[in-house]
């Protein structure tokens, strides 16, 4: 399956600098360990040592996240955006 | 049930009347909508690139009572987006200003100023007097803070967040949805996510995503009982791509604070919570005040620097000798160091390069490194005054 995995500006930099990027995967773990295998660096944002993900990062396919479907284990069929979406704390008087 | 009970409501003036003209002809506000906004009583935690905008949007609804939180002052980075401040308010506490600027903008508003910092302490009792709590605070601590604080008072949350170009925006009400702690359990590790004091904040976006939130704040008070608010929605926007996005937030049953068998039932410590409060324990690297580097420098001493900052960032300022590295290249550049000298890492203030420095730690890296306190900008300061701070 192809879909697209959507990057939030805080990730970009250990995502080659990337918004979008296509990848393989049949599910939402596969999809997040292709994004870990093509840029290793933004690894340790996603994934916990023990390989769970991290929980200030939460994973969408389409509307919905993945904790209220199957987790990492989650099928995504062709055309479906991924998108990651990490807490940002910004706003306020000491930006 | 209406948030402002109808015992609350009384009648406006005819000045009123000519103020709001273009409420009152809205079938969905109308006479009685513009009453208990009139009656309402908002919270606005942080008076910055969110709160500006909540403030003088809500001061110019008519909402009865406005209160402000902050304990800052306002400086001249503040003011690309900070809109509520001006110039000649540079070095006045942020709720002052933000005073005058929503009593210029509506006398008939009442403004409780709280130029403190929220803490466990006084959290409760000042957000217990407010129906609506507008939450524009820029760290997690404040941001858990505020979200346990309103569950447990039954307050609706209305949060926004931004960073870079990217905005985030929802309404958190344990009463009839999630709360933050639903989305999300708990925060990054401190230095894991650059804060917008270093990774930079488009001034509009701020604006947008307040007004958002303070829309979000009018219509929970004219009470449609918060059917069409943001409350189970997220709402994603990325000003760059121009793109706003609609994601559900479900309800965790097992949120500590908000789920079926919650174990927080008091505030807690927030800083402890967010990874503030380290445990002393011995740093596997050293620390070096721009003055102590200066004077490794002069005595001659071979030292590797190593700017971990962004291209962008080096050309606002240059740090003499220094090699650049940016964070996201460390890992994979380490054999470009020579562990056989003493290396320092710099960036913009000192927080950046811990990061790096333990994602070069993590590659085994055996030699001996040291942080620049307070980054380029305290060199600027310190040691070199034709530097700009930014
Ligand atoms: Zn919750």
């Amino acid at each position: 399956m192809s879909v697209s995995l959507l990057i939030p500006t805080a990730l970009r930099g250990f995502a080659g600098g990337s918004a979008e990027i296509e990848l393989e995967g049949a599910t939402a773990g596969e999809v997040l360990a292709a994004l870990a295998k093509r840029h290793p660096e933004i690894k340790e944002h996603l994934y916990e040592e023990d390989g769970n993900l991290r929980s200030f990062i939460n994973v969408y396919v389409g509307d919905t996240n993945i904790k209220s479907l199957n987790g990492q284990d989650t099928a995504v069929k062709d055309g479906d955006s991924v998108i990651l979406v990490p807490s940002i704390a910004g706003g306020g008087s000491w930006l | 049930m209406a948030l402002i009970s109808d015992e609350r409501l009384c009648d406006l003036s005819h000045d009123e009347i000519a103020r709001y003209s273009r409420h009152l002809l809205l079938p969905e506000i109308g006479l009685e909508g513009q009453k208990r906004l009139k009656a309402a009583k908002v919270l606005i935690i942080g008076t910055g690139g969110l709160g500006a905008p909540l403030a003088l949007y809500l001061a110019a609804a008519g909402i009865g009572e406005i209160g402000v939180a902050d304990f800052d002052f306002v400086e001249a980075s503040n003011l690309q987006r900070q809109i509520i401040h001006s110039t000649k308010d540079i070095g006045r506490p942020k709720t002052a200003s933000a005073k005058d600027k929503v009593r210029g903008l509506n006398p008939g508003v009442k403004v409780t100023e709280y130029n403190v910092a929220l803490t466990s302490a006084n959290a409760m009792d000042i957000i217990k007097g407010y129906d609506v709590v507008a939450d524009g605070t820029d760290n997690y601590q404040t941001r858990y803070l505020v979200n346990d604080a309103c569950v447990m008072l039954k307050k609706p949350n209305v949060y926004g967040s931004v960073f870079q170009f990217e905005g985030q925006a929802s309404v958190f009400y344990a009463e009839k949805g999630p709360c933050y702690r639903c989305l999300y359990p708990s925060p990054p590790p401190p230095g894991l996510v650059p804060s917008c004091a270093e990774g930079g904040v488009m001034g509009v976006l701020p604006g947008i995503v307040g007004i958002i939130q303070a829309g979000e704040v009018i219509k929970l008070i004219i009470g449609n009982d918060g059917k069409d608010s943001l409350i189970g929605r997220l709402l994603i926007f990325d000003q760059w791509r121009m793109k706003f996005r609609e994601l559900k937030l479900d309800k965790d049953p097992k949120c500590p604070v908000c789920g079926e068998h919650p174990t927080i039932s008091g505030l807690i410590d927030y800083e402890l919570f967010c990874g503030l409060k380290p445990e002393k324990k011995e740093l596997a690297y050293g620390t070096l005040t721009p003055f102590e580097l200066k004077a490794r420098l002069d005595s001659g001493e071979k030292i590797q620097i190593i700017d971990i900052r962004e291209p962008h960032e080096r050309a606002i300022a240059k740090f003499p000798e220094a090699k650049p590295m940016p964070i996201g290249q460390i890992a994979r550049r380490c054999d470009e160091l020579d562990p056989e000298l003493d290396t320092v890492f710099i960036c913009k203030i000192g927080t950046r390069s811990i990061f790096a420095i333990n994602a070069l730690f993590e590659t085994g890296y055996s030699g001996k490194v040291y942080n620049l306190q307070d980054g380029i900008n305290g060199w600027a300061r310190d040691i070199d005054n034709s530097l700009p701070r930014y």
